[in-house]
């Protein structure tokens, strides 16, 4: 709890560094990430991430100092080098993008790593920590490296801001933007210079391995909440800002852990989170809509069954015994307890010792959901062209979706028929 | 007056030529159906006209113009299959884009094209689905989203790819009114249609197309059966053969 507080009041400068500078990677990263969703380019972002390891080392080399800003020139160069020649690539050669990714992406990380161990190996003293690249050095950021990063982010943030209508079309339909003139190389070169540069400052915080995540992951779990473009880019934002936030506490309390890593780790729960539980698009509400349609089948299935007992016995209010019921159709005897359980709390059934009786209300929706399998089986048999004996199975299943509306227009379109393909009667409700 | 020129239109892809010297002049306020057999090179014709793809011979003009020129007063409505409909946005992002230009870059949406996007909307019959989610929208709801952010630019010229493809009856309805509405109001519209039965209802002007133009005129002109035989009676095989060639030996259409 201590330590929580002393996280929180910031009261070691180095901490407010390294939670400024996570949240701030993390929130310019998730919106570039956004557009890089949205054109279906989330791997081009991995290559970039890749290939500004080489471009990191050559600066060293040239300049013989760590500073922030020399690398990030360093690292801007090369992976702006490694998004023309994927782009050569596929526009003059056969190999098509996804390869043309793979090999940029590796022939560059190679390059990288083959200066790394050179440098390594120089004896220069003020090579130690560019190593840190790799796997990023959240926990290290400085002043100087803030000062860098915000002024890159607010760069990036007026960008965004000033194109963002355009942005939005050449994501949806760059062939468009074309014709009606707009100058679309010029905003693919900006959008693809706000990429890099946001890469280029993301790898400090968690490396060039996990830089893909950062710019992928909150988009994709943004995606999920809204579809409504600025608010994705909002949601991003913040899921990108959190988890900067989090990550750096983790690795703070936990002294053992990295914060890079743990970066990733909480940005893939928010988004594992978000897979699951939005609001309609949502796994879980996809069971539970899953789970209601089940719900909604079996309680009418067994209003059927009283319905079809009391065609044959001329009698729709006899009680009807549980072994009775379940002669009419397959159904297994904890299925029907359930479902004649779930029909007595509409009162749509009722107990009478130990024997089920169907109510009023119950005989009225019975009746129409046998009404809707026979207007159904009609519809088939006239409109489909389907023999009398094919029908059956597909209005089993479509007598329990057939909305008020579509009712009546199925009415009307058959004309009101009294009978099924199979002469049996289809009551109408008075 | 003359809407498009195309003098001596050659495209290849990878040097093989997909569309040969295509030469014709389509006359302003009438609706040019473009038509021809599966790979005859309609919607490459359409792309060149409109730049998006490089032409390796000859030239377009419009309204007399370079295309740079008259950029403003061409609408595009796309293949409806073109684009990712999950995109996040609304019906009316989409018609709203209609008003982008050159010249609006970093400006906000106004409120005099917001009202031109409801406009269009109108004209299509979807003005009450402003906000729906365009994934959740039907095929030919789709393509009347298309044509109404065509409508919202308010060009001279229209063109469409396929737009007939895959819609219900009642697009399909609204479509040809709009066309008919377009051509009173002096428009030229240059449709892309793939279906011969229909054509000669739709249009007043046909351009028979097979990798090679076969004909190019009023409807009643070319709707005969020799020149329908012409462009449906396969490619021509001498030609097919040089263009394999060109393609093989990476050879230019034109000398330098």
């Amino acid at each position: 709890m201590n330590s929580t507080f002393q996280f929180i009041s910031f009261s070691d400068p180095n901490v407010l560094f390294v939670v400024l500078g996570t949240m701030i990677l993390g929130a310019s990263a998730a919106i570039v990430g956004c557009f890089s969703f949205l054109r279906k380019r989330a791997l081009v972002g991995d290559a970039i991430a890749h290939s500004i390891l080489p471009g990191v080392c050559l600066a060293f080399m040239v300049s013989g100092s760590k500073n922030p800003f020399y690398l990030i020139i360093g690292a801007f160069i090369t992976g702006w080098l490694s998004l023309l020649l994927i782009d050569g690539i596929t526009r003059t050669t056969k190999i098509k993008s996804d390869t043309a990714i793979g090999i940029i992406l590796s022939v560059f990380f190679g390059v990288g790593i083959l200066l790394l161990t050179s440098i390594q190996h120089s004896g220069n003293a003020a090579q130690a920590g560019l190593d840190k690249f790799l796997f990023g050095k959240a926990a290290s950021l400085t002043k100087d490296d803030i000062y860098v990063f915000s002024s890159i982010a607010i760069v990036l943030v007026i960008v965004v801001v000033l194109f963002y209508k355009e942005f939005k079309l050449i994501s949806f339909n760059p062939d468009y933007a074309k014709v009606i003139g707009l100058p679309v190389r010029f905003l693919e070169f900006l959008l693809a210079t706000i990429t890099v540069l946001a890469v280029a400052v993301g790898i400090q915080a968690v490396g060039v391995v996990l830089m893909a995540a950062l710019l992928i992951t909150p988009a994709s779990g943004a995606r999920f909440w809204t579809d409504k473009l600025s608010t994705m880019i909002l949601i991003a934002t913040l899921f990108g800002a959190a988890s900067g936030f989090l990550g750096s506490y983790i690795s703070y309390i936990a002294p053992a852990m990295p914060t890079g890593p743990w970066i990733v780790m909480c940005l893939s729960l928010l988004t594992i989170g978000s897979i699951w539980f939005a609001p309609k698009t949502g796994m879980l509400s996809k069971f539970r809509v899953q789970k209601e349609n089940n719900r909604k089948i079996l309680i009418e299935n067994v209003l059927k069954l009283f319905y079809h007992l009391g065609e044959r016995t001329n009698g729709f209010k006899d009680e009807r015994s549980t072994t009775a019921l379940l002669e009419t159709r397959d159904l297994r005897i904890k299925e029907l307890q359930r479902g004649l359980n779930l029909l007595k709390q509409s009162h749509w059934v009722r107990k009478k010792g130990e024997n089920w009786v169907i109510t009023e209300s119950g005989l009225t929706e019975a009746k129409r959901i046998i009404k809707l399998h026979r207007l159904w089986e009609m519809y088939l048999n006239q409109r489909l062209k389907l023999q009398p004996d094919h029908v059956h199975n597909d209005a089993e299943a479509i007598e329990h979706i057939i909305t008020p509306q579509l009712e009546i227009e199925l009415e009307k379109e058959l004309n009101y028929p009294t009978k099924d393909p199979h002469e049996s009667i289809i009551p109408y409700n008075e | 007056m003359i809407s498009i020129e195309t003098h001596n239109l050659t495209v290849s892809y990878n040097k093989r030529p997909v569309l040969w010297n295509i030469d014709f002049e389509l006359p302003t306020g009438s609706i040019v159906g473009i038509i021809g057999p599966n790979g005859s090179g309609k919607t490459t014709l359409l792309k060149a006209i409109m730049g998006l793809v490089p032409t390796s011979s000859g030239y377009v003009k419009i309204f007399d113009k370079d295309l740079a020129d008259v950029r403003q007063r061409i609408s595009y409505v796309p293949q409806r299959e073109s684009v990712d409909w999950d995109f996040p946005a609304s019906v009316m992002d989409i018609v709203l884009m209609g008003r982008y230009k050159k010249a609006n870059l970093m400006k906000r949406i106004s409120k005099a094209d917001l009202e031109i996007a409801a406009e269009a909307l109108e004209k299509v019959n979807m003005l009450e689905f402003s906000n729906r989610q365009i994934s959740q929208l039907s095929g030919g709801q789709q393509q009347r989203v298309f044509i109404a952010r065509s409508l919202a630019q308010g060009a001279d010229l229209y063109i469409m790819d396929e737009p007939f493809v895959g819609v219900d009856a009642a697009t399909e309805e609204a479509i040809l009114n709009l066309l008919s509405d377009m051509k009173k109001e002096g428009k030229t519209v240059v449709v892309v249609h793939h279906d011969l039965q229909t054509a000669k209802d739709y249009f007043d002007w046909i351009v028979l197309l097979n990798t090679r133009m076969v004909a190019a005129g009023p409807k009643d002109e070319i709707f005969k059966e020799e020149l329908l035989q012409e462009a449906y009676g396969g490619k021509l095989n001498v030609l097919s053969k040089v263009g394999d060639l060109m393609k093989e030996k990476a050879f230019n259409v034109r000398e330098k």
